[in-house]
């Protein structure tokens, strides 16, 4: 049927009544089908979402104002923005390095019974977050923790200084824990890419070990690499869960703030400030996405 | 040549040593929650923690409110997605791309935002109901349960089994149920054990929503009883991670 319109059009006859009308017919049944996807979308995910960007703007007479958005910028919250930046970066960067140093580790050692238990333990960990997470690293570095108690065997309390599982770095050790996997999930096909014949063709054309990482096997995997850093950062971003269980609100971030504002932990004129980080989360999320997809487009360009 | 590969054995330990850490720091916590698990009071090991999950009081209305919400999250999420996958790849081809970037979005906006929306913008009826957060959930889960069931429909030639059924006179609801579902069952076993995991790990939502869900309820119950919630973690994680590997074991097979 598609072969007769395309035809048809072609010798210029315009298509018959019979054919225009099941042509509207088919793209009405299309757009029906798909309805209750974008109804369902937009009652539950849209109109919220939406809901937090207006809201942000408002006071709580509904009035426009952009006096949430600017107390949201300012002291505590100010500083919630930069410890959660902080955490991100920091985990994002640490799981980036560590998960492609695995990776590359993995493919090293060429064992192919060795990769699929890796491929298969990276999906699992990737998704392990939240609640048990916090919980199994209590067990294992808190106060009373197995590894904390073998250390101290030996001579080592980590308790004995300023470190606690509770704060910052003990934070960033736990969110390792899915970071590191997601890495590997992402960067094996992108490494497994590399082809053995572009390091050859370098080799004998005289480039060294560095010259190749320098000028063909580092610009082939910085959109990769990039891809993945700024997908962790996104996921640590948002990570509620874990910091609530192990810090109890103690590390001011976003998150966090806006958990206390949303159960009423605060003054009730302030209540359209959590809006205003919440629109402040988007858009910091927004523009990650942003250079994600720059960074995607410029590697599609290059590689053709 | 000798020194070359005397090299290469080196690089090779070197690989085997990093990779052999990186597994400690996976490997530790898990020890340590089940040992920690197993503690009793007189230094002893035993399974007394985990014999007291079942003797919780309010055990009986966790596991019925988190059954009841994956039930509600795993049929609604099949039911709109499993046709609307279904009718991107038959003839609403250009819209697959809208449906793939909308589907996508629950990984952009962090559910702490999205639950800040929900209790503002639903009618109080509705928050009054666990459903709601059901709903949600079908939401959160539609990154993935798009991603299982748009690559189980790449390896199968939809337009030509659906036409074979139309053209034998089967109608659209026969259609979907007795000739895609069973061509499409990796996929939609995917989607399915997915949103499961999802549900029964979800703490966010389901705190600020106010229901006692099981991962809100291993909180609570840790604020009191470290060995009891590390328990029911170890037996969470147990599950979950069960259920993943269930996942990779069907998606191995699809690509075989």
């Amino acid at each position: 049927m598609s072969i007769l319109t395309q035809s048809t059009v072609a010798a210029g006859v315009r298509p018959s009544r019979a054919v225009r009308r099941r042509r509207v017919l088919r793209k009405a049944r299309n757009l029906a089908g798909l309805l209750p996807f974008f109804v369902y979308t937009l009652i539950f995910f849209g109109a919220p979402t939406i809901m937090v960007v207006i809201k942000a703007f408002q006071d709580q007479q509904h009035h426009w104002t952009l006096a949430n958005v600017a107390e949201s910028i300012q002291t505590i919250y100010f500083d919630s923005f930069v410890e959660s930046l902080k955490l991100s970066l920091w985990s994002a960067s640490t799981g980036t390095l560590v998960g492609f140093a695995a990776t590359y580790a993995l493919l090293k050692t060429g064992n192919t019974w060795l990769r699929k238990i890796v491929q298969t333990a990276a999906g699992v960990f990737a998704n392990t977050g939240g609640i048990p997470l916090a919980f199994m690293f209590i067990a294992a570095l808190g106060t009373y923790g197995m590894v904390t108690e073998w250390l101290q065997r030996i001579g080592i309390d980590i308790y004995g200084g300023r470190w606690t599982l509770f704060g910052f770095s003990g934070l960033l050790l736990v969110y390792l824990y899915f970071q590191i996997p997601l890495m590997v999930i992402v960067i094996l096909p992108a490494l497994d890419a590399q082809k053995r014949e572009w390091r050859e063709a370098a080799t004998n054309l005289g480039a060294s070990t560095r010259q190749y990482w320098l000028h063909v096997g580092g610009p082939i995997l910085f959109a990769p690499v990039a891809g993945a850093f700024l997908l962790l950062f996104a996921n640590a971003f948002a990570a509620y869960a874990t910091a609530r269980a192990l810090t109890s609100g103690t590390l001011p971030l976003v998150p966090l703030q806006i958990g206390s504002l949303l159960s009423g932990n605060v003054i009730a004129d302030k209540a359209n400030l959590g809006f205003a980080l919440g629109f402040g989360m988007i858009v910091i999320v927004a523009i990650a996405m942003f250079i994600y997809n720059a960074t995607q487009k410029r590697a599609a360009k290059w590689l053709q | 040549m000798a020194a070359v590969v005397r090299r290469r054995r080196e690089r090779h330990i070197f690989a085997w040593a990093i990779l052999a850490l990186i597994a400690l720091y996976f490997m530790l916590p898990l020890v340590s929650a089940t040992e920690f698990s197993l503690r009793e009071n007189n230094g002893t090991h035993g399974l007394n923690a985990y014999r007291a999950i079942f003797q919780q009081t309010d055990l009986r209305d966790v596991v019925m409110l988190t059954l009841r919400l994956t039930v509600i999250s795993v049929v609604l999420s099949l039911a709109i997605m499993v046709p609307t996958v279904t009718m991107v790849h038959l003839g609403a081809k250009k819209y697959r791309r809208l449906v793939e970037f909308i589907s996508l979005q629950p990984l952009v906006i962090p559910p702490i935002v999205l639950v800040l929306g929900v209790v503002n913008v639903m009618p109080v009826s509705l928050l009054g109901s666990a459903d709601l957060l059901g709903f949600e959930y079908v939401v959160l889960a539609m990154p993935f349960t798009f991603r299982a069931l748009d690559a189980g429909l790449m390896n199968l030639d939809v337009k030509t089994i659906v036409d074979a059924a139309r053209g034998l006179g089967a109608s659209w609801f026969t259609v979907l149920v007795r000739i895609v579902a069973p061509n499409l069952r990796s996929g939609i076993f995917g989607a399915m054990f997915l949103t499961i995991a999802l549900v029964l790990g979800e703490f966010t939502m389901a705190s600020l929503m106010l229901w006692n869900t099981f991962p809100t309820w291993i909180a609570t119950v840790g604020q009191s009883d470290a060995s009891l919630s590390v328990a029911l973690s170890v037996a969470s994680l147990a599950f979950a991670w069960v259920l993943l590997v269930l996942i990779s074991f069907a998606d191995r097979r699809r690509k075989a």
